[in-house]
């Protein structure tokens, strides 16, 4: 009896490690669910405990379902195994939890850092003159047409606030799946046959139908880079806004961030937060060359060879926001440029410095990217996102 | 949507399991597929759960084969379901045969009739039912056979709306006709998910699989699987051939050989009766391994040399 009181006593033991494990792992953001707890403990019972090469396995087949995930686990699995005694690992997870909190006060000096009183450069004072000459009849309006690196406190909060209530939609792509349509191509038999039955077995209807149409994915690309300080944290901004639909119908139907300076940074999970500073946050925690250089060829060509094929699937679009100030390699941005345009449905370069009057594309980096790009649009003020909109709704 | 066609189906009544993992590897080994370890836990695991086991991993890294081995070890039938966008239900799951159903309204008709009602009944009968495979797959596990082997082979391919039904299927194998009723497998057949990521699929029903990302296979486990699939390879050649796609794997490539790319060249290479590799028959040969121009352009003279000179070091 004291053998069996044992030996309930080993089992309860692993299995308080084993939640603390899943516990562990939601630190490193699996989201684990009970149920996928509960499959673990069916698999432990199935693999030998005592080969850890087997155990890992079977948590890794039970547990992670991304490959993204797979350092954290490995990670955490190491620190699982490790644990002899439930309290170590409480207290593995307890330093987890400290070392994330300093993290969070690292990522607020970052942001404090991105949020710096930047100086507006020499180039930037001729485009404040300019939209000063362009000032038009109402406040709102004038507000629309203000560049956006010369907003200030309350401007600055109603653009953001106008940029939230801006509806994304892009256009439509026919895709392979049919749906019922009056006015579809192809016949329906099976509903002509079943309504065919009410009527004595005459076809008297025919019942069709079409291809269904479905909104594109978009892809957007924004540099963070020091010459775009400027914009650079609005633009985040207008990408939140852009993923986070406002309405039941999406008008896009998946949104890709990523930010680039001298490295290619994904967004897209950080965004994908509710609130919107601290997505914005989360966001500028994670690119870790804010206000850097540029080598936009290089950040092309990992999202080439990295996440193209997987994001670029659908009839995808493609945004890319920079100003085309480039210190890298040109060659390799001409040539990325060409590979991405060959795999997307749609092209578009935007670039803030295209709202002066004067600026003329003569930057070695647009000089190489522009025979690649289907539109080259501005995106310095509100009325040239406006503009933005419609091109993606009609592309 | 195909049916493969080289299934063996076995006598056995009920589906042999494995004892443990070793088994599963010996077993896969048996058939030609040389699995690493957690490949073969992750399956067992899923054998014994009864889960679905979701296969990543890049084209050609023998995901496919796979579900092809098990069904072979397991003597099951393999079915395989060839996703692609538009998929829907009448090439998935099934669809009544309207050709028959019209034939025999009219056959009806012209005997002189019977009431409206028992034609409806009649017509709608699993008589004019057309199996596809997933139907076929939850049937084929009632009639007391040992539980197929159901392959959705590139889910990525098809559409979300394909994804959220597969879910429902998944979860307990079970599918609704609405004119005759729920079919539910008594056994759940095997099945293995793959997926090419050219997009990413979604996680509830990746949660519902057991997950495994296929890796390319190590210097060891390559050339054991050259020599299993292609035994014309004399030893030494082949060790000398996964040793210089293992170098190529390494050069900065759009795309990677895969596995299966190996043994089409080594395939290549023994109709071409080679016994050695050279930088002339590398060349011409180079299309079987690298499927794009940017990828072939790289591979220029001094890499040929480079990649050569890897090959044939076995100290590397």
């Amino acid at each position: 009896m004291t053998e069996g009181a044992a030996a309930a006593a080993a089992r309860g033991h692993l299995l308080r490690n084993i939640v603390l494990f899943g516990r562990l792992l939601r630190v490193g953001s699996l989201d684990v669910t009970p149920t996928q707890l509960r499959d673990w403990v069916a698999a432990l019972e199935l693999v030998d405990l005592a080969r850890k090469g087997d155990v890992k396995a079977a948590a890794r087949a039970v547990l992670v379902s991304r490959r993204r995930d797979l350092p954290w686990f490995n990670k955490a699995f190491e620190l699982f195994w490790q644990a002899r005694d439930p309290r170590e690992l409480e207290q593995l997870e307890l330093g987890l939890m400290i070392q994330r909190r300093t993290e969070r006060t690292k990522r607020a000096a970052i942001q404090k850092l991105a949020r710096g009183d930047s100086d507006a450069s020499d180039d930037r004072a001729d485009d404040r003159e300019n939209t000063a000459r362009t000032q038009l009849y109402s406040a709102r309006e004038a507000l629309r047409q203000k560049d956006f690196a010369q907003l200030e406190g309350e401007e600055l909060d109603e653009i953001k606030r106008l940029m939230a209530t801006m509806r994304w939609q892009l256009e439509t792509r026919r895709t392979r799946r049919l749906r019922p349509d009056r006015h579809g191509h192809r016949l329906d038999l099976r509903r002509t046959l079943r309504r065919s039955l009410t009527q004595g077995g005459e076809m008297v209807d025919l019942v069709r139908r079409g291809r269904k149409h479905r909104r594109r994915p978009l892809v957007l690309l924004c540099d963070i880079s020091g010459s775009m300080e400027p914009y650079s944290r609005l633009l985040l901004h207008f990408i939140y806004a852009v993923s986070h639909p406002r309405s039941a119908d999406p008008g896009i139907s998946r949104v890709e961030a990523f930010a680039f300076g001298t490295r290619l940074t994904r967004l897209t999970r950080e965004l994908a937060e509710r609130d919107v500073d601290r997505a914005l946050q989360a966001a500028a925690h994670r690119i870790e060359d804010w206000g850097g250089g540029t080598r936009t060829g290089d950040a092309l060509r990992e999202f080439n060879f990295t996440w193209s094929r997987r994001l670029l699937g659908q009839g995808a679009a493609v945004l890319i926001i920079s100003d085309g100030w480039d210190r890298g390699d040109i060659d390799l941005l001409g040539y990325e440029m060409e590979r991405l345009h060959r795999s997307c449905h749609r092209l578009i370069w935007l670039n803030p410095l295209l709202g002066s009057a004067d600026y003329q594309p003569l930057t070695r980096g647009i000089v190489a990217a522009l025979p690649h790009v289907d539109d080259f649009l501005p995106v310095h003020n509100l009325a040239s996102l406006e503009q933005l909109g419609d091109l993606l709704a009609s592309l | 949507m195909t049916v493969s066609p080289d299934f063996r189906r076995s006598g056995a009544r009920s589906a042999p399991r494995f004892p443990d993992v070793d088994a599963v590897i010996s077993a896969l080994r048996a058939e030609d597929y040389i699995a690493e370890r957690d490949l073969a836990t992750a399956i067992y695991l899923s054998l014994s759960m009864g889960k679905p086991i979701f296969l990543e991993g890049e084209p050609g890294v023998g995901k496919t084969e796979v579900a092809k081995a098990l069904a072979r070890c397991l003597g099951s039938e393999l079915i395989r379901l060839q996703c692609y966008e538009g998929l829907d239900v009448s090439t998935a799951v099934y669809e009544w045969n309207y050709r028959r159903q019209l034939l025999h309204l009219r056959g009806l008709e012209a005997a002189g009739g019977g009431d409206a009602r028992t034609a409806v009944d009649d017509v709608f009968s699993s008589d004019f039912l057309l199996e596809r495979p997933l139907l076929r797959a939850v049937r084929q596990s009632r009639r007391g056979e040992a539980p197929p082997v159901l392959l959705i082979d590139e889910l990525d391919r098809a559409d979300e709306e394909f994804e959220a039904y597969l879910l429902e299927i998944l979860a307990d194998f079970q599918i609704t006709i609405p004119e005759i009723g729920t079919v539910a497998a008594e056994t759940p057949p095997v099945a293995v998910v793959t997926s090419n990521r050219t997009r990413e699929v979604h996680d509830a029903l990746k949660r519902r699989c057991l997950y495994h990302w296929i890796d390319f296979p190590d210097y060891e486990k390559e050339v054991q699987i050259v020599l299993r699939r292609v035994p014309e390879a004399p030893e030494h050649f082949a060790a000398e051939i996964v040793r210089l796609v293992q170098a190529l794997r390494e050069e900065d490539l759009f795309k990677q050989p895969g596995v299966a790319e190996t043994l089409d060249w080594t395939n290549a290479l023994i109709a071409l009766d080679q016994e050695t590799l050279s930088d002339d028959i590398l060349r011409d040969t180079l299309g079987v391994l690298l499927k794009y121009q940017d990828d072939l352009d790289k591979i220029d003279d001094e890499a040929v040399c480079r990649l050569l000179r890897k090959s044939q070091s076995p100290g590397d």
